[in-house]
């Protein structure tokens, strides 16, 4: 279900594209995101991350919502949907009705569904949490306010053409950090950097990646993807 | 078009801002106040919510600081999302008082919420009055923004 397509540049998106734009796309290399939040706020945020990635965007506000859109509800058949494959779902964990994690065991669930990659965020670094959802099958688990960096990262590591497999659990699991002070990417024409961490050498000192990944680490990772203990680091980037 | 932290704002908000700042661009030209007028909508709508937890949890014998969690999660969160640093803080207090079934901290911690907000709100509306004038002095550099921010 994953697609390998080029992503070597940024590109800015036509605005007219709306949320609930369903018009296809004739672009085939594109990723088309599912992203599942209650909050608008941060439904908007995420879109507009993931368009300037270059990917399409579907966001919805509920579990419901997105097994419906992938046709999974029982109770209401998603019509018209066809031809719109789904290459992510990227969740939020907290939601009234269907959490994400309990969106991420249907899927998981689904024979169908079961092979698209879903990332679930947070704004709780809850460890306990995030062991739960890498062990249901989860690719990543990104800690909020999500940023750029995160969402580069994201698709480079799934889409940028060594797409890997769901990896053997407890593998590749990275420390936390806090989320202060992480330094914002310098320019919105980054290429398929992997990582788009701005300042490499603030980022080989105490502070770490922010998210939890069965995927491989990126090459400006600090930590070693096998690093047993997991902390919690305080330390800013960059002042 | 990146930007220091507007010395206005400083304290109330943190680099969060900047990075929404930057996905703001030609092709979405008022990206920030968008999600920011979202913000005040959600939040107004919240505080709301907390403010008649508050009563409840006051008034009633049952204390049922349950809701009062999910919407301070919901403030936390979208606070979180736009770099509202120090509404989120309180938030956290807050609920650590509700968890703790302590309801005077609790209406403290409304207080200092509203406040805390209120604040925000003030110094958010001064940047984007600021930014207006920076991009009508800039002129032609900047296509036609309209009028409300």
């Amino acid at each position: 279900m994953a697609k390998n397509g080029v992503f070597s540049r940024l590109r800015r998106l036509d605005r007219a594209e709306g949320v609930d734009d369903f018009s296809t796309c004739n672009d085939s290399h594109e990723v088309h995101v599912l992203a599942v939040d209650d909050s608008l706020v941060d439904r908007k945020v995420i879109e507009r991350l993931l368009k300037i990635t270059s990917c399409k965007v579907t966001a919805v506000d509920s579990g419901r919502r997105a097994l419906q859109f992938l046709g999974l509800d029982e109770e209401e058949k998603s019509v018209g949907f066809d031809g719109l494959k789904v290459d992510l779902i990227i969740t939020d964990y907290c939601m009234p009705g269907m959490t994400g994690y309990e969106l991420l065991k249907k899927i998981k669930g689904s024979s169908t569904f079961r092979e698209i990659p879903v990332v679930i965020m947070s704004s709780e670094n809850i460890l306990t949490r995030i062991d739960r959802c890498l062990e249901e099958g989860a690719e990543d688990f990104i800690v909020k306010p999500v940023k750029l960096s995160d969402v580069k990262r994201l698709k480079s590591c799934m889409f940028g053409g060594n797409r890997i497999q769901k990896q053997d659990k407890g593998l590749n699991k990275r420390k936390l950090q806090d989320n202060s002070g992480v330094p914002l990417s310098p320019t919105l024409d980054d290429d398929d950097d992997v990582s788009s961490s701005p300042s490499p050498p603030s980022i080989s000192s105490p502070s770490l990646p922010r998210s939890f990944s069965s995927l491989p680490s990126s090459p400006s990772s600090p930590t070693p993807p096998d690093s047993p203990t997991r902390l919690l680091k305080t330390s800013d980037e960059e002042e | 078009m990146k930007r220091a932290l507007c010395p206005v704002c400083s304290g109330s908000i943190d680099e969060q801002f900047l990075q929404l700042q930057q996905l703001q661009d030609e092709s979405s030209p008022n990206f920030v106040s968008e999600v920011v007028n979202i913000y005040f909508h959600e939040s107004e709508k919240l505080l709301r919510n907390l403010r008649e937890d508050c009563l409840v949890v006051v008034d009633k014998e049952f204390s049922d600081y349950k809701k009062m969690g999910i919407h301070l999660n919901q403030f936390m969160g979208s606070s979180s999302s736009i770099g509202a640093q120090r509404v989120r803080n309180v938030c956290v207090a807050f609920r650590a008082a509700s968890e703790q079934n302590n309801r005077a901290g609790c209406l403290r911690a409304l207080e200092l919420l509203e406040y805390e907000y209120c604040y925000l709100k003030n110094k958010l509306h001064e940047l984007f009055q600021i930014e207006q004038q920076r991009i009508l002095a800039a002129g032609v550099r900047y296509p036609q923004q309209p009028n409300n921010p």
